[in-house]
């Protein structure tokens, strides 16, 4: 039964595996950025299909090109990461945070809200135009942060494609809107821009999730579709970097198909609205006061 | 070649009545795990749930993010989010991109199943009006599993299986009312 002392047994780690752990590597000693703790399956699509977009014939390539080529980083970072939001996405989050949340947000003199893995900005000016029709805009101030430049220097600009538009301004009145989206955009072309007064307390700044420590004092830490791509141990330490950015009381947002239920640290958080994954940090929390 | 331990099952236009028959004929004591993709379902998945369960002869539930993928269990892909198994053979969500103008994507799905499960899965495309599908079920193949493919004069729409044949290939092709007998065949110790 037993293979011959000596003999190796043929690995069951595939080629195309094999190439991607390499690549994973080199991200991270070449140029500090750790990969090794995502989740496996989307991120070795994403490897395969920023392979495929470069039209290298494999990942080993990638990888050659990662070590050589000054400038190769900004795209492989721009091929892993997912920059994909909507305004507005899942409606009614946002119709409970502008009902459950806000009045609470509300008694504070000045609120900071830290939106975390922001993409392109869509939900912070969804967030930026639902907190100016509460009246709290002027006392908040927003830290918008992605670790992709790119998508951070889009998300600025809050230019979009004008294609989205009727999505957005329908998921705008689904979220409890009391205008029509277009007020807050002009549409030029085949684009919108959000207005730029949208932005006056946003400040948007590369962070990452994986490396970064706590920078502010929040009230609300949204951060949505972002932990779906982490493995347990990463998701959980996300969690605790919420925990301990947050005042307590504080409010944590999540992705609507996100799943606490393989993270230690989620047992700081009670749920307000479980099925809108809208949590507050509990008192029996290590959070600072 | 040893028994199968996961389904996967893939449709679009038409998919819903298609799954609605097929999985009233599958035997209540089959052991595998299986996942549905289908492009047409309901955006709230509870729904789509609930009515696949009136006619589901296993129990149906919404794939959850992290959870395993469990034997004698029908998993529904929700809307909106690409549907992944991990070799770990637990379920990840992604929103990347649209792969063929869909998300879920069923070649999303197949893809990551056939390196999850490897020789033990089956997979089935049924009808649809598009090309998804066809290289996540070639995945399959050449992962060792097992290809079933709705016969396209049988189907609503026969783009889908069309092209999962000419791309894939597959095991079997065979009208729907026959799908579920001969999974219940393959299936069944
Ligand atoms: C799918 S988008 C989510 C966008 C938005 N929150 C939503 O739900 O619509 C995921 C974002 O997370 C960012 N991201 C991924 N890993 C990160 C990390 N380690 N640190 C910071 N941001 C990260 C990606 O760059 C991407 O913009």
């Amino acid at each position: 039964m037993n293979s011959p002392a000596g003999k190796a047994k043929a690995p069951d780690t595939s080629l195309e595996d094999i190439e991607v752990e390499l690549f994973v590597r080199a991200l991270k000693l070449r140029h500090g950025y750790d990969f090794s703790q995502y989740a496996p399956a989307s991120l070795k699509r994403r490897v395969l299909q920023l392979a495929h977009a470069q039209d290298t014939g494999n990942v080993s390539e990638l990888t050659t090109r990662l070590l050589h080529e000054p400038g190769f980083l900004s795209v492989a970072l721009e091929g892993l990461s997912v920059p994909v939001s909507e305004m507005f996405r899942d409606p009614d989050v946002f119709l409970a945070l502008r009902e459950q949340v806000f009045p609470v947000l509300a008694s504070y003199p000045q609120i900071n809200i830290w939106q975390a893995g922001c993409a392109h900005g869509q939900e912070v000016y969804s967030l930026a135009i639902l907190l100016e029709e509460a009246g709290l805009y002027e006392r908040t101030q927003i830290y918008a942060t992605d670790f992709n430049e790119a998508a951070l220097q889009q998300a600025r600009e809050g230019i979009y494609p004008a294609r989205e538009a009727q999505l957005w301004s329908r998921n705008y009145l689904a979220a409890g809107g009391r205008h029509t989206l277009a007020d807050y955009y002009s549409a030029r072309y085949e684009f919108i821009k959000l207005d730029q007064r949208l932005n006056r307390h946003v400040i948007f700044a590369n962070h990452n999730l994986v490396t970064d420590e706590v920078f502010c004092e929040a009230h609300l830490v949204l951060c949505r579709n972002v932990l779906i791509y982490f493995s347990d141990p990463l998701q959980d330490r996300t969690l605790a970097l919420f925990r301990d950015s947050l005042v307590r009381g504080g409010f944590l947002c999540l992705g609507t198909r996100e799943s606490l239920d393989f993270a230690p640290s989620a047992s700081d958080f009670a749920p307000v609205d479980a099925a809108r994954r809208i949590y507050r940090l509990g008192s029996r929390s290590a959070g600072r006061d | 070649m040893a028994a199968p331990q996961a389904i996967v099952i893939g449709c679009s236009a038409g998919g819903l009545t298609a799954l609605e028959q097929l999985l009233a004929g599958l035997d209540p004591a089959l052991p595998q795990a299986i996942a549905v993709c289908c492009h047409t379902g309901s955006a709230n998945v509870d729904l789509m749930c609930e009515l696949l369960a009136k006619y589901a002869t296993l129990p149906v539930e919404e794939a959850r993010e992290r959870a395993p993928m469990r034997g004698g269990v029908i998993h529904v892909a929700p809307s909106g989010y690409h549907l992944l198994v991990e070799t770990s053979r637990r379920f990840a969500l992604s929103v990347d991109q649209r792969v063929s103008f869909a998300r879920p994507s069923i070649d999303v799905l197949f893809e990551s199943a056939a390196e999850a499960w490897r020789e033990a899965l089956v997979g089935v495309v049924l009808t649809g009006a598009n090309s998804d599908g066809a290289r996540g079920l070639l995945k399959v193949r050449q992962g060792g599993g097992v290809a079933i493919v709705q016969d396209p004069a049988d189907a609503e729409s026969p783009t889908m299986p069309t092209v999962a044949l000419e791309l894939a290939g597959a095991d079997h092709c065979l009208p729907l009312a026959d799908i579920a007998p001969l999974l219940n065949r393959l299936c069944l110790p």
